[in-house]
């Protein structure tokens, strides 16, 4: 990287903010997140693997260990901030219409919120009890 | 006065009949399509953690909508995640300055799709050994 040319002019390296007047956070955090879905990711296949066909009391004792049930929160936390960012991403890309575009990603962050809240208060709720 | 004997050489447009994506940019949409494929699966994921949190009841309710394909829906899950997973490895790897050539992209896609036919049998083996035991 370091025979590159800095083509970065310096005013912008003085802001350090683009146009977008929210610098490279999206992009850095998509790939933040990517990173912690590359541990989480397999650790929550195994678990998901590991309780196929199991019956109820079973799963919920696995799923309520501290282990097990802080994997699955923070695969939820990872996951569902990661389907937010890379959805956006899509929309900007082939949504063309200005309100189309805002309005679909204001129904996409809802949705995902309240279905991420939603599973994370389950598996909090699992531990708990 | 223009030589009419000898035609200007025109670039082929595609023939849209018989197309086929060169492997690089079908590798690329594939990872969107399984990307936003994964994030209508968090839809199913919501649903299995509020069930297990409400009671049995709930859950049996949810196994028996899941029953009939929902054990290929998981396949298919755990499937597109793989391929997600090894292209995402790619992207990052692309993220740090390297392989962005055309030739090293290449070769680091057949590595994509190697370790996504690996994952993908270690995974579905697995989860059928469970389902039938």
């Amino acid at each position: 990287m370091g025979k590159q040319p800095n083509v970065t002019p310096s005013l912008k390296t003085a802001r350090g903010l683009g146009s977008a007047k929210e610098g490279t956070d999206h992009w850095w955090m998509q790939r933040l997140s990517a990173l912690a879905m590359m541990v989480l990711a397999p650790l929550m296949i195994f678990l998901v693997i590991t309780l196929i066909g199991e019956p109820y009391h079973v799963v919920v004792a696995k799923m309520s260990s501290p282990l097990w049930g802080g994997i699955t929160l923070l695969f939820v936390c990872a996951s569902f901030y990661h389907a937010h960012l890379g959805l956006q991403v899509v929309i900007e890309d082939y949504i063309g219409g200005h309100a189309a575009r805002l309005m679909l990603i204001i129904v996409i962050r809802a949705a995902l919120i309240v279905l991420g809240l939603i599973a994370s208060l389950s598996v909090i709720r699992i531990m708990l009890t | 006065m223009t030589d009419q004997e000898t035609p200007v050489q025109r670039p082929l447009s595609p023939h849209l009949q018989v197309y086929r994506l060169p492997l690089l940019p079908l590798m690329s949409i594939s990872h969107r399509v399984t990307g936003v494929g994964l994030a209508f699966g968090t839809l199913v994921l919501a649903w299995w953690l509020a069930a297990l949190a409400t009671g049995p009841g709930a859950y049996d309710l949810f196994l028996r909508f899941m029953n009939p394909l929902g054990g290929l829906a998981l396949l298919g899950w755990m499937i597109a995640i793989a391929y997600h997973f090894c292209n995402g490895v790619r992207h990052l790897i692309w993220d740090t300055g390297h392989a962005l050539d055309l030739g090293s992209a290449e070769r680091a896609g057949y590595f994509v799709l190697a370790g996504w036919l690996v994952l993908s049998v270690i995974m579905v083996g697995s989860a059928l050994l469970f389902w039938l035991s």
